[in-house]
């Protein structure tokens, strides 16, 4: 698994990467209330919003993590949004995508340099 | 590093776990690790804690009950001299405008009046009663006392546990008791729609008495997070986005707060600062209201969203002034301003969330119905 400056996490599956937000992220976040995905097939920009994310106090995006293409959202979490705090780094993935550059994935943290960073 | 200032309660939020936020100036807890929807659901279940010793406590007094009530009625639009001892009314100070200058608690305690104010406005509110109301009456701003809510349909028990005498009191009636020993100003009321106490307690004992609260079977700290999705529920102002100095009370919906002595014919008609302009928004209507919200759907709608008429095009017709998640609804609640004709219940508006209009509709408030002790 690799981990964003942006507390996503990302998990490379065959040609897809299914991409989440971290623990950490969804406790900061408190409990989530709704969850806007984006729809399949668009093609998506690094840093483009394309999750909205709001708990009980605010509003927050979720960043496309690379270049690509949405392939599947898990809407899931439009029913069941507290599945975020359940479940963060498991079921609660919010989205598949297909990269554009898959060697964007490399300047990505470990698991081990994510902790550091939010120390 | 930062210039915030503590409560007295401010050691007991960090060994609670509490996540610290500024908030007027001050380091408050905007929940603890229950999280802001378990909070407010318990709150609603049993019983919560609150700390807003940030808010402002201050002592009005004089040579008589009459002098200090008639003397503070210059400031407000409410009926001061008709209030019984022991008893509370909720108030605002307005401008020369007609305009709400803060939104307040006062409560008369003998021949005294108690006032409390919001953490954000208390500065200038102190100044406005000591400039109005000195030399003839004494303002004292009360700095070495603690302020918390307790809140909740076991919030009763809880505090008449500690002493009985809390047991009598009604909702807006206002005591002294002695909890654990201590000297306690008492008022049955809060901000969440629920039962309760707001309770102002010496700082030096607060602590102890706010540790010996929480062993309490189904009390638990609640933190600002809670009381604001609860005050939204229970269809309250939050002043500086529901009500501002810009806001006449009549299109705040707030004329339920201004007694008939106080309005046109009334035995005090008047005499407060904006009344010609108060008075005239009672006769002949205001171009806007404050409504409340029930947006369809699960997306929240947040201040500052604007209203339209239409699913496209139309005209902006208002903007919500608050609005979340609403925990005991069980969806998003809101409020805000449209203008008079598209005020009626049910009226089916339009609010534009990240560019997409979605349907909302003007609703009855409260979102829930008030648990008070009558």
């Amino acid at each position: 698994m690799k981990f964003t400056e942006e507390h996503e996490w990302l998990r490379v599956e065959g040609d897809e990467i299914v991409v989440g937000i971290t623990i950490h992220a969804a406790e900061q976040l408190g409990d989530v209330v709704f969850v806007e995905l984006p729809d399949e097939g668009t093609t998506v920009s690094k840093d483009d919003e394309v999750v909205v994310i709001e708990s009980v106090k605010a509003a927050s995006d979720i960043l496309a993590p690379i270049d690509g293409e949405i392939i599947e959202v898990n809407s899931t979490l439009s029913d069941n949004p507290a599945l975020v705090n359940d479940d963060p780094q498991g079921e609660a993935w919010f989205f598949k995508m297909k990269a554009s550059d898959p060697s964007q994935m490399d300047e990505f943290m470990d698991e081990a340099a994510y902790q550091k960073f939010i120390g | 590093m930062s210039d915030l200032q503590q409560t007295p309660l401010y050691d007991l939020h960090l060994d609670l776990g509490g996540k610290m936020v500024p908030f007027a100036g001050y380091s408050m807890p905007v929940q603890y690790p229950m999280g802001v929807m378990k909070e407010h659901l318990h709150t609603r279940a049993a019983a919560g804690v609150f700390d807003v010793s940030h808010m402002g406590q201050v002592m009005v007094t004089g040579p008589s009950w009459d002098a200090v009530a008639l003397a503070f009625e210059a400031l407000v639009p409410m009926n001061v001299l008709g209030l019984e001892d022991g008893r509370q009314r909720y108030g605002f100070f307005t401008n020369d405008a007609g305009g709400i200058e803060d939104d307040l608690m006062f409560a008369r305690r003998g021949d005294d009046l108690f006032v409390v104010v919001n953490a954000a406005c208390k500065e200038a509110d102190i100044a406005r009663m000591k400039a109005a109301l000195e030399p003839e009456l004494t303002v004292t701003p009360i700095t070495d006392r603690a302020l918390i809510a307790v809140q909740g349909p076991t919030a009763g028990a809880a505090i008449a546990s500690l002493d009985p005498a809390a047991d009598a009191m009604r909702f807006m009636d206002f005591a002294t008791l002695t909890l654990d020993g201590v000297e306690v100003w008492a008022s049955r009321s809060g901000y969440t729609g629920e039962d309760g106490f707001e309770l102002s307690i010496p700082e030096a004992q607060v602590e102890a008495l706010v540790r010996h609260l929480l062993e309490i079977e189904g009390v638990a700290p609640i933190g600002l997070g809670a009381r604001d999705s609860l005050r939204l529920e229970a269809g309250l102002c939050l002043y500086g986005n529901d009500i501002d100095a810009g806001t006449n009370p009549v299109e705040a919906s707030l004329t339920w707060a201004i007694q008939k002595a106080r309005r046109a014919g009334g035995d005090r008609a008047g005499g407060y600062p904006g009344a010609d302009a108060v008075q005239a928004a009672f006769e002949t209507g205001t171009a806007r209201k404050r409504v409340g919200l029930a947006p369809e759907g699960r997306a929240p709608m947040r201040d500052g969203t604007p209203l339209f008429d239409a699913a496209t095009g139309g005209t902006q017709v208002g903007e919500v002034t608050s609005g979340s998640f609403g925990p005991t609804v069980g969806g998003p609640v809101a409020m805000g301003y449209v203008s008079e004709a598209q005020a009626g219940i049910d009226t089916m508006l339009w609010g534009e969330v990240r560019g997409k209009r979605l349907p909302v509709t003007v609703a009855k408030l409260p979102f829930v119905a008030a648990n008070f002790k009558r």
